[in-house]
């Protein structure tokens, strides 16, 4: 692998561009592999990634339906934070924050983390004292977070009107060290950095079939062909349900659609993420300019990466009432994608009914933030065959337990 | 330079001179003008700065898939960023400037991106700005950030209004040209309703322009004589001006029409959001014409072919005196006969094909004009402007034979069917390969529920390009000239907004970015305003030679709603600032507000905190609210309080099933305590239950969960039992109700007089219907503060003579109202828990000592099972104790209970928490409740409590009931 840098831009631009080598190969598949992680989206890629730099396992390849990080890694809002309520998801979202933190030098790859600090708004006397009970927990369990008045929310983002007539903005849930990063670049630097330990990714290649003897995995069947394996991982998000079908499991996950609209792009304005809960919404700038801007999810079940639009217009008005300034912009695009929800809003990682089948879903609305630290413990969990401290309490059968990893007083609404 | 010409312009008004300015600088157009039209008219080609580079943009298209003239318009709070000027109607006094540039647009410094633009590349930003880590976010961030991002933000709130509307039809046609305008014609015909939405302020579409004749009629008389016909008719509505941006499913579509947007300021609002639901909708949307692909293509005056013909016809304005017209079909020959007939020169049409020999090169021919076959542009000469073409071979690979001096270029890379609307819901396309374009495919539409097709496209969004009928040919030219070397395709514009270059799309492609979605996001092709109308289908055309693919191979990126921009106010619609969300008050507010009451929302509703008096802070008037109840006579407004009426031979049973109690049995007269708790276990509301009659129950909910309750009793009734014989109500609002709470509560009630409220006639827990002052009322003796307590509910007509009455008689008894902070500070004081504060969603009633509510005898009840999986059975369970703190202060809101040590993510271990955390004005001093691991076993232990500063606070556990143990104050 070509190290990325100014100095290899400059020698690149000297003969037009003509000598970059591709970004990650493009092989096909091998009859076996030790590892085989269903789903290229950035918490697969970031499984495979940590199998090999942490356990050094690199015959992995990750197969993907389409196009690797063309699920909810390439269409969610981009927010980073870890603010979490409950101690197993503080612990993983803090481990997801703190590692991308240095990703990009570790990747080699700009995946523009940019800690410009996330703000959740408390606007009612009960999401204060919510807030104040996030906090207190927070600095028990390391994450750096803070009260703050609504003077200070107003000071760090001018365009926000705390004076509104129906909720006044009464404090402030602050991570200064929370931001955004570029999400396709989150798949694509975690791709190139597998493709470059040897493992393979195969794009286009859509698992049918899961197949087993004696209880044990022994690989997939897939649009090309019978892969075999020694463990396998599913990680793909919305669509969990049909392969643990496959796997002949069933799981407590529902397919939601949840979306997401971004402005025209205009010059600087909003230098923070806010997140309003109380309202529904909320809004960041990106690099570009672009407002980008999440709401909640819709009420009923569905695969169809569209959602119901008045779920846009509630978004939108919650938004124009918090940032009056946005009433001027201009809605570019709009868009869905399929979130997969547990019982208790929380993820799995876990084992399964099937030996040597693992699985990483549910991440709901909010798991962007969480895929280093999400890769990390998945990449435990299948190395070791049994889950580390980080996913321990994200087993699947916590629910039979009623062992629920409840966020829903912190994260109210999407992330 | 462009100008405007004597004669012609079928819009404007010549005699209805229009005001504007541009940069400060003082203008003249013509009503009927575009602000595109009327910036070229006063010879404005530079009209703004692209992205990345910085490069000088003109105009390059007449309709909304323009990308280059974006615009600040107006001023202030008015002020409205990236305004397309070809969209925007010209108005007097019309003020814009142009957008991302400093300090001015024709010396920009962004510009030194545009020298250094080889050292840019599509994704540049992946591969650099890695080191030194922090001056990612603290220096090449911010720098990025300043130079892309376009227009201005406003910094004030709108001062327009929006609309929203809702309309429904049998057939919805979107786009009034000669398609549209014959499928609405002949579903009127039909006797169905019909809506025609037209995105411009005119119908016809390109025909005026482009067409001499339809259906052997001269365009103008056809045109007329079918506009008088449609606007006859009651079945059929026109709304110019109002694009439909999306298609839903069910047949649902979205159309914003800009309604004052070239009146602004007159009353109306700015803008109007349709919501349609349509039998049949037809995609009547045209098509749009594709740029070429040469080096030099984004210098302004290169602009598309069909523009620059709409420019001349439409608005009398040449694009300058000499253009070279540059094709590989024959439509843009069209361009060059408007040009002539103009008076202008058309120094040569350069055609790609090796041969043209249609009806229109042949009239370009006999007009006189130039036409050179076989040949292609290798360079566009000029920076600012064009000031001419090298012309070379398009077989080769650009050696100059020829160079013109030209001031304008007018190219037609053929035509793209707009196709987005049929694609919103999963419409699929097929690639035409006679017309080089993607086509709708008939055969795979998007559905209805029925799966009959939900969209159509008709005329040219379906790809019949000539109205008469006639097969038009345009063979693809992706490149020019085709074996154009990396030096000339480095300048060659895919996106002119984000400088996308066909050798960005190859670089992309070699790097292994090749799935398009990947080519899209790594080059930022198509990701600008115009979301890629121009670009598009060139980016994917290479994107295709590059891998040696075929185009429909490469497949296209996904089409999203809204096919244009749309204002977010107009999606926001009406609903702001007072009226952003209904405000529920109660029956007594105004009260309230006269006798100066701190208001808190609690949901939609707005109840008194507390009354302070002049002079006092909150926290005072609460603790002399909370004494005075305590000693005299309090008055609660609790008219909030759910209350749902459940009825029916079943109610019983069902009532059962929804609390963890059992309500069956409740005595008609009597009142009982119940929970309710969800299928996982936990506890999601409380409240008192009274039994009206027979088959009567009235559930008392918490003020924030009526609806969800209500809600929730109908989930089960509608969804599961649905052969239970009962039904809801709920009467929240039907009732105002007031909390007469203290010692003198009693006598406040005798003065009111109408019943009898004794001990015996009424005891503790009992309810009964009578007269009080005059007014019919539901009197509930029950009390959630510890003191003699009645509830009283009257007709919410009465609401506010009710409360004057209690307040005016309470007067010589000590009866001062009080909020809900009192509220909360007794209820804390009896160690009643609050559904909010003790419970989260993932407590149950067990865990709060309120085992003496669930029932043992019920064989099920909602949540039974949950509550009795391993982790809820627990006994290391959190439960519920109170706190003293040992200092006397107030434990802080949301404090953890520290343990040793830490857990195995090096977490510190906790061991319990507060919910409920007050300053007790009864016992002047901090009091607390809150859930502790083995807490009941533990009275009279120690144990700290974190707090934010890293500090703790030490408090002894107790029990929760803090002030009158033995309930002497209220069983009186």
């Amino acid at each position: 692998m070509k190290r990325y840098s100014v100095f290899a831009i400059a020698r690149e631009a000297a003969r037009y561009h003509m000598g970059w080598e591709r970004a990650w190969a493009s092989p096909e598949p091998k009859p076996a592999y030790e590892v085989i992680i269903v789903g290229a989206g950035g918490h697969g890629l970031a499984t495979a990634y940590y199998l090999g730099k942490n356990f050094g396992i690199t015959n992995v390849a990750v197969v993907e339906k389409g196009w690797l990080g063309g699920g909810n890694t390439g269409r969610n809002t981009t927010i980073i934070r870890s603010n979490y309520l409950q101690d197993s998801s503080a612990a993983i979202y803090e481990k997801a924050r703190s590692l991308y933190e240095t990703l990009s030098q570790e990747l080699n790859y700009n995946v523009m983390f940019s800690p410009r600090g996330v703000m959740m708004l408390a606007q009612t006397h009960h999401e204060v004292r919510g807030y104040l009970r996030t906090a207190h927990a927070n600095a028990l369990q390391g994450v750096a977070t803070e009260f703050i008045t609504p003077q200070r929310v107003k000071e760090l983002c001018p365009i926000l009107n705390i004076d509104g007539p129906r909720y006044p903005v009464l404090g402030a849930l602050w991570q200064p060290r929370g931001g955004t990063g570029r999400h396709d670049a989150v798949a694509w630097g975690y791709a190139r950095a597998c493709s470059a330990m040897g493992m393979h990714i195969i794009q286009n290649c859509e698992v049918k079939g899961v197949r087993s003897e004696n209880g044990q995995v022994t690989g997939v069947d897939t649009t090309k062909g019978f892969i075999g394996c020694k463990k396998l991982g599913l990680v793909v998000a919305g669509h969990s349900g049909q392969l643990a079908e496959m796997a002949g499991f069933r799981l407590p996950i529902e397919a939601v659609a949840l979306q997401a609209l971004v402005s025209e792009p205009i010059k600087p304005c909003m230098d923070v993420v806010v997140m309003a809960n109380t309202v529904h919404g909320y809004m960041s700038q990106s690099d570009k300019g672009e407002m980008v801007i999440g709401g909640g999810t819709d009420g009923f079940n569905n695969y169809t990466q569209r959602g119901s639009f008045h779920h846009i217009e509630e978004t939108l008005r919650a938004l124009v009432e918090t940032f009056p300034i946005i009433s001027r912009l201009k809605m570019l695009r709009q868009w869905g994608g399929i979130v997969d929800m547990t019982g208790d809003r929380s993820p799995l990682i876990s084992k399964t009914p099937l030996g040597n089948c693992f699985i990483n879903c549910g991440w709901g609305t909010g798991g962007f933030k969480a895929i280093p630290g999400s890769g990390w413990a998945m990449a435990e969990l299948m190395a070791k065959g049994e889950p580390g401290p980080l996913a321990a309490e994200f087993n699947m059968w916590r629910f039979k337990e009623g062992r629920f990893i409840d966020e829903s007083v912190a994260a109210g609404v999407a992330h | 330079m462009s100008t405007r010409l004597t004669r012609g312009g079928r819009l404007i008004d010549r005699t209805a001179a229009v005001e504007f300015s541009f940069n400060g600088k003082r203008m003249r157009g013509f009503h009927g003008d575009t602000l595109a039209a009327a910036l070229l008219a006063n010879d404005q080609m530079l009209v703004g700065r692209s992205f990345k580079y910085h490069r000088p943009r003109g105009i390059v298209a007449s309709g909304p898939e323009e990308p280059n003239a974006l615009v600040n318009l107006g001023s202030g709070a008015r002020l409205e960023p990236n305004q397309r000027a070809t969209t925007t109607e010209l108005f007097d006094g019309l003020e814009c400037t142009s957008q991302n540039h400093w300090p001015s647009l024709e010396f920009d410094v962004g510009v030194v991106n545009n020298h250094v633009s080889r050292f840019l590349p599509a994704g540049f930003y992946y591969k650099t700005f890695i080191h030194p880590r922090p001056f990612w976010k603290h220096v090449f961030e911010p720098i990025i950030r300043r130079s892309a991002g376009l227009g201005k933000a406003p910094t004030q709130p709108d001062p327009d209004r929006y609309e929203q509307a809702y309309a429904f039809c049998d057939v919805l046609v979107i786009g009034a040209g000669v398609a549209g305008l014959k499928v609405a014609k002949a579903a009127a015909d039909a006797g169905q309703r019909v809506i025609l939405l037209e995105q411009s302020p005119t119908l016809g579409g390109r025909a005026p322009v482009d067409q001499t004749e339809v259906d052997g009629q001269p365009v103008e008389t056809w045109l007329s004589a079918m506009e008088a016909d449609l606007a006859a008719r009651d079945n059929v509505t026109i709304r110019t001006r109002t694009c439909g941006f999306g298609v839903y499913d069910h047949g649902y579509v979205l159309a914003d029409e800009r309604v004052a947007d070239h009146t602004p300021g007159d009353g109306r609002p700015k803008h109007r959001l349709w919501r349609i639901r349509a039998g049949r909708i037809v995609s009547a949307t045209g098509a749009i014409e594709r740029p070429l692909s040469f080096a030099g293509n984004d210098i302004p005056g290169v602009m598309l072919a069909s523009a620059v013909r709409d420019y001349v016809v439409n608005y009398a304005v040449s694009p300058g005196d000499r253009t070279v017209i540059v094709t590989n079909n024959d439509s843009a020959y069209q361009t060059a006969l408007a040009l002539k007939a103009a008076g202008l020169d058309v120094p040569a049409i350069l055609d790609a094909r090796e041969a043209a020999d249609g009806a229109l090169p042949q009239a370009a021919r006999a007009a006189g004009i130039r036409v050179l076959t076989g040949k292609a542009i290798a360079r566009v000469k000029g920076t600012k402007r064009v000031t001419g073409v090298a012309i070379c071979a398009q077989a080769g690979e650009g050696a100059v034979q020829e160079e013109i001096a030209c001031e304008a270029v007018a190219m037609s890379g053929g035509w793209s069917p707009v196709v987005h609307l049929f694609s919103h819901c999963g419409g699929k396309l097929l690639w035409d390969e006679t017309i080089s374009a993607f086509i709708p495919d008939p055969a795979r539409p998007p559905l209805n529920h029925d799966g009959s097709a939900m969209v159509e496209c008709v005329g040219a969004a379906a790809g019949d390009l000539d109205l008469t009928g006639t097969p038009v040919a345009i063979p693809p030219v992706w490149v020019m000239p085709q074996g154009a070397p990396i030096q000339l395709r480095s300048k060659m514009w895919l996106d002119y907004q984000n400088d996308v270059k066909v050798s960005d799309v190859e670089l992309a492609s070699r790097e292994g970015y090749v799935s398009v979605e990947h080519t899209k996001r790594y080059t930022t092709l198509g990701m600008a305003t115009d979301q890629g109308k121009l670009s598009n289908i060139n980016g994917l055309s290479v994107l295709a030679e590059t891998l040696g693919q075929e185009i429909p191979q490469v497949g296209t990126t996904t089409f999203r709603p809204p096919y244009t921009p749309v204002t977010i106010g107009a999606l926001a619609g009406e609903a702001r600032g007072e009226i952003f969300q209904p405000l529920r008050k109660t029956p007594m507010h105004a009260a309230h507000e006269k006798a100066g009451a701190y208001f808190e929302p609690v949901g939609l509703w707005r109840r008194p905190y507390c009354f302070p008096r002049p002079g006092e802070t909150h926290e005072q008037a609460v603790h002399r609210e909370v004494l005075n109840t305590r000693q005299n006579l309090g008055l609660l407004d609790a008219s909030t309080l759910g209350k749902i009426i459940v009825k029916g031979p079943d109610a019983g049973k069902f009532l059962d099933m929804l609390y963890t109690g059992v309500m069956s049995t409740l005595p008609v007269g009597k009142c009982r305590y119940g929970l309710m708790c969800n299928e996982q276990g936990f506890l999601i509301d409380d409240g008192v239950v009274a039994r009206i009659d027979e088959d009567t129950w009235l559930c008392h909910t918490t003020s924030g969960g009526a609806d969800r309750i209500h809600a929730w009793m109908e989930d089960w009734l509608q969804c599961e039992w649905w052969d239970w014989q009962v039904y809801t109500a709920n009467v929240t609002e039907q009732y105002a109700q007031v909390a007469v709470v203290g010692p003198n509560a009693r006598k406040l009630l005798q003065v009111l007089g109408g019943m009898d409220v004794s001990k015996e006639a009424l005891p503790f827990m009992h309810w009964a219907d009578g007269t009080l002052a005059g007014l019919p009322a539901r009197v509930y003796r029950i009390s959630f503060s510890g003191e003699l307590s009645y509830e009283i509910a009257v007709p919410a007509s009465h609401g506010a003579a009710f409360w004057a009455a209690c307040t005016q008689a309470g007067k010589a008894l000590g009866a001062m109202p009080y909020g809900t902070e009192a509220l909360h500070i007794m209820r804390a004081e009896k160690g009643f828990i609050m559904i909010g504060d003790e419970t989260d969603g993932t407590v149950i009633p067990q865990d709060l000592g309120l085992d003496w509510a669930i029932s043992k005898k019920k064989a099920d009840y909602l949540g039974k099972r949950g509550q009795e999986r391993t982790f809820l059975a627990s006994p290391d369970r959190w439960k519920l104790v109170g706190f003293e703190t040992l200092d006397g202060s107030v434990i802080p809101d949301g404090a953890y209970v520290i343990a040793e040590g830490v857990n195995a993510n090096g977490q510190r271990n906790t061991q319990g928490r507060v919910t409920s955390t007050y300053y007790s004005p009864t016992l002047k001093r901090g009091i607390a409740m809150g859930l502790l691991k083995h807490g009941p076993a533990r009275m009279g232990e120690v144990v700290e409590f974190n707090t934010v500063a890293g500090g703790t606070v030490k408090a002894r556990v107790r029990d929760t009931v803090f002030y009158d143990k033995d309930g002497e104050k209220q069983n009186v």
